[in-house]
């Protein structure tokens, strides 16, 4: 067994001497990663830490979200129609598109429908054999966008054409095609790994069409990736890639500073103004697609009245919150979707922090003297660093238009099921990253009649905003679905079901050398179209 | 001996139950479940959640599930994760040679460095040296890791440049793993420097992680030399003439190594425990981090699996240094 390895150690150290050897002038990027990838299977993950490893190095799909945009652009699919009932989707896929020849496969057929059938048809059918490949696996993202229930079929037309058929119609169905559950995977990489009995290899090692393709995995350490030759938008301008897995953000700063990685994700709030000082290093910033908010009960007396909910919001100073929590690191809020994406009307004038005017308008609509709960979030999580630093903010600034608040938390599993009651007594701190760039996924999804007792924490039913966002979801012209959208945040303002509280800021040191560095308000982390200088 | 082996053995049995009925019940006490926690702010429909629980057996009775794991370990499965979906005993033989490596290291310096500081301390009693030895002890006793593992980080990688930040090798180097243990591989990769970076690498983690274990010897050779030196035998020792350095080196030392050696044995369960933050400051992919990890995503059957191993490899060692023990001084053994 030893003496096995130490053949294949000889005989790898061989190979790579002469690796080495042939590129002496490679040029490598090393990514300081924040964590371990649970697997390299895009599909039966939901963690972004698990996507930048897989999905968006080894692997394409059939449309790619626009880099730093949350617009989508055709990709393994070239073009696509859609039925004027909006149930059929024909994709016409691109040719030519090679899969990458590895050290562990090397494929003898360019893409084509087969691998598009076979990605989907693994997550929705319970009896294909890849279905339960790993065993309990959830396919969570699928099951999550509503997949089984939307698509009826997956169906090769010909070797460069299939067509998806729905049960309904649905307009973010193609933002939902660029999300990283639907990479698409080799048909036949699959099929030899099912002959060599060794299905769990595929989450493994994986083997796609993307930028990179995958080298080596040492667990908890390092993930190498080296450029795909043949990746049909052309070479990487890098060589490899390194991931050099390092947990703690304190530690990654260091790493980045001494030269040891050149780019890395989510600092500490701390040291950031430390990072921006060196002269090696720029610092980039971007709000995350993601929002804070403090959901009102709107079925109990006296927050079903708008007005009052005005008026409590008019008491906060979202400044406060985000200089306190965020350090800056953070934008107030005043619509429930993020700057970044499409249909943002900004337009909309926030509320102003006025106490006295608050006070006024309290008394106004006869709630004076209120005594309510506030309930803070038990985790910190990127939209908000920390809940009970806000909610005691909170809780100062009602008590200045004689507001008593009461904070209250429980355990985070707790946490989330207490707060969808109908009947849940006080405003709750909550937020949301947003899943695929598309408005639907925060406006419909948090805000909507169906979410009630769900997503929907402030159990708001408002039938005009409602019909519009339901209307956007069949449309499928984005300028006329920005219109809707558009209106939906204007009468979001008017009725005030939340306090809107911010959108954290995504922050991205990296050293001077790497160029083409894209931010992508997905908080996704790309490194096609990066290059060093030296 | 045999019978003295024997009931220490014995003796080792009821204990893993219990650390196996503990392992089982803490973290079952935690709240939220894996399942709660893969869908994170989303809501999962109530029936969806019950099928993945099904799946994964957690919603039959606790007494069930113990009764199933019991049975399981018994033929040596310990479980697979539901994350990475790999046999806790793979993941754990694949990461735990980067513990014992660091460990190891961290208990060779402090057992070189705090056995002569107890040494010196000891026989130059109440002076400055004693004074200051004690001192640093009780500092470095008390000093939490992280933030010892951070600022020694940001003074030798940071400022002074002469350390590597973190990791176990620099990254030009690649070469599969033979055995796990780093410093080998590098050696028999043959790549020039690999050996030097792979040291390089280890000598922030090893003060780290070596720091609390060297206090803690360092005073207790201190005290066992105090007492020893204060015995009839040495003073006898010194009556007849012997030099100094053959009085201490030799009659004492020797006598006080023995609550030392204990010491240093229950310094194993320390040394995994620091191995956790250790670890995870320094990107160093072992046991502690990979734990740390799926306590945070409530990796039920790693946790099991893990706690249960380092219980039995703490056991072992306990027990090795039982006979060793035993061995040392024969009225242990016959008591």
């Amino acid at each position: 067994m030893v003496l096995k390895r130490l053949t294949q150690a000889a005989l790898l150290g061989v190979s790579l001497a002469a690796l080495a050897g042939a590129g002496a002038s490679a040029k490598t990027l090393v990514y300081c990663s924040e964590g371990s990838p649970e697997g390299f299977d895009p599909g039966i993950y939901t963690a972004g830490t698990t996507f930048d490893a897989s999905s968006r190095t080894v692997y394409n799909r059939l449309l790619e979200f626009e880099h730093g945009k949350t617009s989508t652009a055709p990709a393994l699919a070239e073009s696509w129609d859609i039925s004027d009932d909006g149930l059929e989707y024909t994709f016409h896929l691109r040719p030519g598109v090679k899969f990458q020849t590895t050290d562990f496969f090397t494929p003898t057929r360019d893409f084509n429908a087969d691998d598009v059938v076979f990605s989907f048809e693994r997550q929705l059918k319970t009896d294909n054999p890849w279905n339960q490949y790993v065993a309990g696996a959830a396919w969570e993202y699928s099951a999550g966008m509503g997949f089984p229930d939307l698509i009826k079929s997956v169906e090769k037309v010909d070797d460069l054409t299939v067509k998806f058929v729905l049960n309904h119609p649905e307009a973010p169905f193609l933002a939902d095609l660029a999300m990283d559950f639907a990479s698409i995977m080799s048909k036949e990489y699959a099929d030899k790994l099912a002959a060599d009995g060794k299905m769990e290899q595929l989450n493994q090692m994986p083997l796609g069409t993307g930028p990179f393709e995958f080298v080596a995995y040492e667990p908890d350490a390092v993930i190498r990736y080296r450029a795909h030759e043949e990746y049909w938008p052309g070479k990487e301008k890098i060589d490899d890639l390194v991931f050099a897995i390092t947990t703690d953000a304190a530690v990654r700063a260091q790493k980045l500073q001494a030269g040891e990685c050149h780019i890395m994700p989510y600092p500490n709030a701390a040291d950031v103004a430390g990072l921006e000082a060196n002269a090696d290093l720029t610092v980039m910033k971007q709000e995350g697609l993601n929002v804070a908010y403090l959901a009102y009960n709107t079925l109990i007396a006296p927050f079903d009245k708008p007005e009052v909910r005005k008026a409590l919001n008019m008491a906060i100073n979202k400044q406060a919150i985000v200089d306190a929590v965020f350090q800056g690191a953070a934008t107030p809020a005043k619509n429930p979707i993020p700057p970044t994406m499409w249909s943002y009307n900004d337009a909309i004038q926030d509320d102003p922090y006025d106490p006295e005017a608050a006070k006024a308008a309290l008394e106004a609509a006869g709630a004076a003297g209120l005594s309510m709960k506030v309930w803070a979030m038990p985790v910190s999580r990127p939209y908000m660093l920390n809940a009970k630093r806000a909610a005691e903010l909170i809780q100062e600034d009602f008590a200045k238009i004689g507001v008593t608040v009461e904070i209250v938390s429980f355990e985070w599993a707790e946490y989330l099921e207490r707060s969808k009651a109908k009947d849940r007594d006080g405003a709750v701190i909550l937020g949301w990253t947003g899943d695929n760039g598309d408005p639907d996924n925060f406006l419909d999804v948090l805000l909507g009649c169906d979410a009630v007792g769900g997503n929907n924490r402030a159990q708001w039913c408002n039938e005009e905003f409602d019909k519009l966002v339901s209307d956007a979801k069949v449309i499928s012209d984005q300028a006329e679905r920005t219109k809707l959208y558009e209106e939906a945040q204007v009468i979001f303002k008017r009725e005030a079901p939340w306090a809107t509280l911010d959108h954290s800021l995504v922050v991205m040191p990296m050293s001077k050398k790497v160029t083409g560095f894209v931010m992508d308000p997905l908080g996704i982390h790309r490194f096609d179209g990066v290059d060093i200088t030296e | 001996m045999l019978r003295f082996v024997l009931g220490r053995v014995l003796v080792l049995i009821p204990t893993f139950i219990g650390v196996s009925i503990i392992a089982f019940a803490f973290i079952r006490l935690l709240p939220g479940d894996p399942v709660m926690l893969m869908s994170g702010e989303r809501v999962m429909d109530p029936e969806r959640y019950q099928r993945i629980m099904h799946q994964l057996g957690y919603d039959r009775p606790m007494p069930v599930q113990y009764f199933d794991y019991l049975i399981g370990l018994l033929s040596g499965d310990f479980g697979t994760s539901i994350v990475t979906r790999r046999p806790v005993v793979q993941d754990f033989f694949a990461l735990f040679p980067a513990t014992l490596e660091l460990s190891f290291c961290a208990i060779v310096f402090a057992v070189v460095l705090g056995v002569p500081a107890g040494v010196l301390a000891a026989v130059k009693r109440g002076s400055f040296y004693d004074q200051a030895i004690m001192s640093v002890a009780l500092v470095g006793y008390s000093m939490p890791i992280f933030w010892w593992g951070i600022l020694l980080i940001i003074l030798f990688s940071g400022i002074l440049g002469w350390t590597p930040v973190s990791g176990r090798i620099s990254l030009m180097y690649f070469f599969p793993s033979v055995t796990g243990f780093m410093l080998i591989d590098a050696l028999i990769s043959g790549q020039s420097g690999a050996f030097r970076s792979a040291l390089s690498h280890l000598i922030l983690p090893t003060i780290v992680l070596g720091t609390i274990p060297l206090a803690v010897i360092a005073r207790q050779t201190r005290s066992a030399m105090l007492e020893v030196l204060s015995e009839d035998y040495v003073r006898t020792a010194r009556a007849k003439g012997l030099p100094p350095s053959r009085v201490v080196g030799l009659h004492a030392l020797r006598n006080a190594l023995i609550p030392v050696v204990t010491t240093i044995g229950l310094q194993v369960g320390v040394l995994m425990a620091g191995a956790i933050l250790t670890e995870s400051i320094f990107s160093w992919p072992g046991i502690g981090k990979w734990m740390i990890d799926s306590v945070s995503k409530r990796d039920y059957p790693v946790i099991q699996g893990g706690l249960l191993i380092i219980a039995a490899i703490i056991m072992l060692v306990n027990l090795i240094v039982d006979l060793l023990y035993g061995l040392i001084n024969p009225r242990i053994r016959h008591h």
